[in-house]
């Protein structure tokens, strides 16, 4: 399974392998854990419990889970606005996630980074941010960070197929490969940049082919099948941590909420639409698990799933706003000398 | 073309702001061969983030009303190009923070290349962005640049505070000569409404409005607090206190007459602005007053804004960020 540069594509490297039954199912409790979190989240937006904008992940919940399954708590993740996988799957606590969701002192950044830019140092989650592409060329920094400290930590950047229309992405990548940086470029292809498709904004059917321009390995997965994308990103992640360098990993994917909460849709085949929701990842994994494990133990995966939403829910909901003293504080480290003005 | 004050009631409709800036949109592109606009996501059925290319591109064609890949250097050099070699591009970013990621082709390029140029190059581009707080955007979506871009000199910066100005004033940069950030407040798309006239009504930079007349305190601001300080001076005039507030709609041209005339009449002036204050718009104009009307003023120029600090997120902390009405308030009777 090894990859070498500069292959466009993943057509000739066979990702099926199952891993074992245990990585299987910590793949599923993730998945659920993303999917339960989202869908009550939409849920108590809809009835106007809770304002705000968000980006849902549902529907790429493995783009998150089959990644993240390989690294360490010390390896870093970057993410952006359409973040809440990456951030459940590195391990962020949902109690935390979620308070820092709802702008709460509690929250992971005190409330004042909110949802499009959730920050956890201490689990590897090292920015979230709202400008498309500008996670990439900090992903690269971060790289460095881990070769020139001697750690083997590695960064795992996600971004969307849109976001490799920025120049941002073309440096990064140049930089990446000369440098031969433990950088792992996941480009989660949900097929559409807001309201834009794939083709009308983009020179490439398969974002993986750009990675040739740099001299760096380019692979394409279906992201919806957990495995497979598992397999590839073991295989990239494996290669950063010895030293061979980056890969640009495209997951195949779709988004099932739109862009945006309230988005209509309105530019997109309604058959396009129904026919990935019929084709929702989650559950056709479930049913291949099925197989081999018992329906109560998936059961169990989804209750347990359940429980931890609503009690991040409920510690979230109670939990303080900041306070208004907190709104100097932060800005330079030394707030007495800073010259803010409030 | 008609310009401002010419409107009479027969020709004007209340429209919102998203609605009359697609109006002077349309009337650009009906107008002269030589306007497109280029943005992304701007193209039917949406029209763009905020939907203020609704319809146009059906109109005009997607050859005029281009929408572009996120690819903001991209889209800003192409307008640059485009306004050096004949045309008049209007570019939109879709959020002011954006803007950063162009800065170079923007300021480097846009804001010189005439003056490099020894004049051959003039640049009549027109740069549409839209931001502000105050929707939980937090901070890389909210920010107010406009004193960056006023900095860059070669640039013109106009921030509307109503639907008519919004038209008016869009339809002016367009035809105007030179690049012309055009900075439209989110917090205004679906609040502020009024009366628009039909037709190419032209508002010209560089002429403020004095939007309320008052013989007390000058309260001179733009964009979302225009609403904001008209509310506070109603309610000081209850209490028997004149405030003049001037709405620059320009900040480059600056219109230094009508506010250094309105001063030297109240003597007293209050400066807000949703901007940070270090460096802000309001540091521009205080210092202008004071090098202008120092020794007749009974009161130091007092500034109100937002505090030294990136946008933030929770509700508690961003109310506390804006510019409150008690605070304009408390900040003209500070100087009376
Ligand atoms: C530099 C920049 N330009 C524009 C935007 C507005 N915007 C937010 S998300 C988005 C689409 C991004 O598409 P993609 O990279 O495919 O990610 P997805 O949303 O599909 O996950 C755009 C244009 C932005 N946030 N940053
Ligand atoms: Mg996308």
């Amino acid at each position: 399974m090894s990859i070498s540069a500069p292959p466009d594509s993943a057509d000739a490297v066979d990702f099926s392998a199952s891993p074992g039954i245990d990585v299987q199912l910590g793949l599923f409790r993730t998945a659920t854990r993303i999917a339960r979190f989202d869908e009550k989240y939409r849920s108590l937006m809809t009835s106007g419990a809770i304002g705000g904008m968000y980006y849902s992940p549902r529907g790429q919940e493995f783009a998150a889970a089959s990644v993240a399954a390989h690294l360490r708590r010390d390896d870093y993740v970057v993410t952006t606005y359409r973040g809440l996988h990456d951030q459940i799957a590195k391990g962020v606590p949902l109690r935390e996630l979620w308070a820092e969701y709802l702008g709460k002192a509690a929250g992971t950044c005190a409330g004042k980074g909110g949802p499009m830019h959730v920050t956890a140092p201490e689990y590897g989650l090292m920015v979230t941010t709202g400008v498309v592409g500008s996670g990439l060329p900090i992903a690269n920094g971060l790289g460095l960070s881990a070769q020139l400290r001697g750690t083997d930590q590695v960064t795992v950047v996600n971004f969307g197929d849109g976001a490799s229309n920025i120049g941002a992405f073309h440096e990064s990548l140049n930089l990446a490969s000369i440098w031969r940086l433990p950088v792992i470029f996941v480009c989660q292809n949900n097929q559409y940049a807001e309201y834009t498709p794939l083709r009308e904004g983009t020179s490439v059917d398969r974002i993986a082919k750009r990675a040739a321009a740099y001299s760096v390995p380019g692979v394409t997965v279906d992201g919806n099948n957990p495995i497979e994308l598992y397999n590839a990103a073991g295989a990239a992640v494996e290669r950063a941590r010895s030293g061979g360098g980056p890969t640009l990993l495209e997951a195949m994917t779709f988004r099932f909420c739109g862009h945006i909460m309230g988005d209509q849709q309105v530019y997109m085949p309604a058959e396009e639409l129904r026919a990935a929701i019929a084709a929702d990842p989650l559950v056709r994994f479930r049913a291949q698990l099925a197989v081999h494990v018992g329906e109560d133990e998936l059961a169990a995966v989804e209750r347990a799933a359940a429980d931890e939403v609503a009690d991040a829910w409920e510690f979230a909901r109670t939990a303080e706003l900041p306070a208004v003293s907190e709104l100097t504080t932060d800005v330079y480290a030394d707030t007495a000398q800073d010259g803010v003005t409030a | 073309m008609t310009t401002a004050g010419t409107a009479t009631p027969e020709t004007a409709r209340t429209l919102g702001m998203v609605q009359a800036i697609n109006e002077a949109l349309d009337v650009a592109l009906s107008t002269d061969p030589a306007v497109f606009a280029l943005g992304e996501d701007i193209q039917e059925p949406g029209g763009g983030g905020f939907g203020v290319h609704k319809g146009l591109g059906v109109k005009h064609g997607a050859h005029r009303v281009r929408m572009t890949p996120i690819s903001e250097q991209a889209i800003m050099g192409a307008a640059i190009g485009a306004a050096i070699s004949g045309l008049r591009p209007v570019a939109e970013i879709m959020l002011m923070n954006f803007v950063h990621v162009c800065m170079d082709q923007l300021v480097n390029h846009a804001a010189k290349l005439r003056y490099m140029s020894g004049g051959r190059t003039p640049v009549p581009l027109t740069v549409r962005t839209a931001t502000g707080a105050g929707g939980g955007f937090g901070a890389q979506h909210s920010d107010m640049l406009e004193a960056q871009l006023v900095h860059a000199a070669g640039l013109k910066v106009v921030v509307p505070s109503n639907p008519a100005d919004a038209k008016g004033l869009l339809l002016s940069s367009i035809f105007d000569d030179d690049p012309c950030v055009f900075v439209e407040v989110t917090g205004l798309y679906f609040a502020a409404r009024g009366p628009v006239p039909e037709g190419d009504y032209r508002v010209p930079l560089g002429q403020a409005n004095i939007a309320r007349a008052g013989d007390d305190v000058t309260v001179i601001t733009y964009g979302r607090q225009v609403a904001d300080c008209l509310a506070v001076a109603e309610q000081l005039a209850g209490e028997g206190v004149g405030v003049e507030v001037i709405d620059l709609r320009t900040l480059q041209p600056l219109d230094t007459a009508t506010l250094l005339g309105s001063v030297a009449r109240t003597r007293r002036a209050v400066i807000v602005h949703e901007a940070v204050r270090r460096n802000g718009f309001g540091a521009e104009l205080s210092a202008t007053i004071h090098a202008e009307l120092f020794g007749q003023l009974a009161a130091p120029v007092v500034r109100v804004t937002a505090p030294d600090t990136p946008v933030p997120y929770a509700r508690s902390l961003e109310e506390a960020y804006i510019p409150s009405r008690s605070r304009i308030a408390a900040a003209i009777r500070s100087t009376l």
